[in-house]
């Protein structure tokens, strides 16, 4: 039996890392180039050059600098772009003791800085132009594109990107395996979450991380579905309804789920009527916001396996829900153990 | 569909970037009310709305919409924005009416649900 099971772990720990291999990198870079801005990919800091200084002393600046071209400025005003192929020509016909505007090129192409990068990478490169002043919507040059700082960036954010995927693998990784490291009869995993009242712009906190918690520990997609539905309706019923915000806790057992929901007041006066899809005591503002039409409720229980109501006017409210794993247990393999 | 020829069709302006633009939506669904949106939500779909508030992407995030498009070219408070570039929604933003923006990508043959009856279980 024990070699048996070694394989089967070391098996599912290679799923695990082969997913990573998965991923489409030509897809990645063309979603990168539409997604971000010149700004973050281009060179701040722009060296320049004055109009009236000579090509020797551009040579020299771009030898000491070690870039190959830079924007020629004239006060707060671009004027033109020189480069190293201007400084050679100069050297051909001698007349490195010209100044810069005699030499340079005057129309220069640029760039909006908030402009995304797939409209600008087609002008750089061999056929295109070495460099790209960036400018800002008022026209002033904020930084400069090259090839090497475009290529720099994506490599960065890229690596950043690949980073946080790795991450995530990681950490649903460990998460899902929880339940086999503990050593105990039966384990339950308890996440609380406190939920303000009237928080509007904060609801949903509570939902996401419940969300994003039972996908580490790979719950079946279904069912996760359900249980952010559920739970989202749960945490808006305490936003819009309660005088003092609550509580949701989910207690994550390896065969269920339990959700509780819990507050302090008011307490609801009648729970069948509250039960009646459709009834709702929420304020216009809440349904201005497109909540409080009264399906929380019937939404939850039709999420759930099954729901359960206590309240009592003056007193609080818990709303209790359930949800099975049936044949996918949390953290795979039989559900274990002792059970009461 | 593909998130590309939505953007065509509705000659939306995409305003969170977070998909393949050739990313395959599978159904389309549109609703003010966000109770409904969770009723009838499914996978990967797109939501029209006339609703812009942050709670529209977190109701989104939930039902696991990836795509929200906005109607009467609306623009979404930065909120809204940040909370879709946290959480990876697509949002989208269309000159024509909900009633329009549907029925041109309906015509173009982005399905819906069919008939939605609730009751429990019909999970």
């Amino acid at each position: 039996m024990r070699p048996a099971l070694k394989v089967s772990a070391l098996s599912r720990s290679k799923t695990a890392l082969g997913d990573m291999a998965e991923d489409h990198e030509i897809t990645k870079v063309q979603e990168l180039i539409y997604t971000t801005r010149v700004e973050s990919v281009m060179a701040p800091d722009v060296i320049v050059i004055s109009p009236s200084a000579t090509m020797a002393e551009a040579r020299a600046l771009m030898r000491e600098k070690h870039i190959s071209g830079m924007p020629v400025v004239e006060g707060d005003r671009m004027v033109g772009i020189v480069s190293m192929s201007d400084v050679m020509e100069s050297l051909e016909k001698g007349s490195l003791g010209r100044p810069v505007f005699e030499m340079m090129t005057r129309d220069v192409k640029t760039a909006f800085s908030d402009s995304y990068v797939a409209e600008v990478i087609g002008r750089l490169g061999p056929r295109g132009f070495g460099r790209i002043p960036v400018i800002d919507r008022e026209g002033r040059l904020v930084g400069i594109l090259t090839t090497g700082t475009l290529i720099q960036s994506l490599l960065r954010e890229m690596d950043i990107r690949y980073k946080k995927k790795e991450e995530e693998k990681l950490q649903s990784y460990r998460a899902s395996h929880i339940y086999d490291d503990i050593v105990s009869d039966d384990t339950s995993l308890v996440l609380r979450y406190i939920v303000d009242d009237k928080d509007f712009s904060n609801a949903g906190k509570a939902s996401s991380g419940i969300k994003k918690s039972l996908q580490r520990l790979r719950v079946l997609p279904s069912i996760v579905r359900r249980v952010a539905v559920a739970v989202y309706e749960a945490e808006m019923n305490l936003v819009i309804h309660t005088d003092v915000g609550g509580e949701i806790t989910v207690d994550i057992r390896r065969d269920r789920l339990l959700i509780s929901a819990v507050d302090h007041g008011p307490g609801i006066e009648n729970i069948s009527e509250v039960l009646k899809p459709g009834y709702s005591t929420a304020p216009q503002w809440i349904r201005d916001m497109g909540f409080g039409a009264g399906m929380g409720l019937a939404n939850i229980k039709r999420c759930s396996d099954s729901m359960r109501i206590l309240s009592e006017l003056g007193g609080g409210t818990r709303l209790d829900i359930i949800f099975l794993f049936r044949d996918h247990p949390v953290g795979g393999g039989p559900v274990g153990g002792k059970r009461a | 569909m593909k998130i590309g020829e939505l953007a065509e069709i509705l000659e939306a302006k995409i305003l969170a970037d977070h998909h393949d633009h050739d990313f395959e939506i599978p159904m389309g669904g549109a609703a003010d009310l966000m109770s409904d949106v969770l009723a009838f939500g499914s996978e990967g779909m797109v939501l029209m709305t006339g609703l812009t508030n942050p709670q529209v992407v977190r109701t989104a995030e939930m039902a696991g919409i990836s795509v929200i498009v906005f109607v009467r070219a609306k623009i979404p408070p930065p909120e809204t924005l940040k909370l879709a570039n946290d959480i990876g929604i697509t949002l989208v933003t269309t000159g024509y009416t909900m009633y329009e923006a549907c029925g041109r990508l309906y015509a173009a043959g982005l399905k819906g649900l069919g008939p939605v009856k609730i009751e429990n279980g019909t999970w």
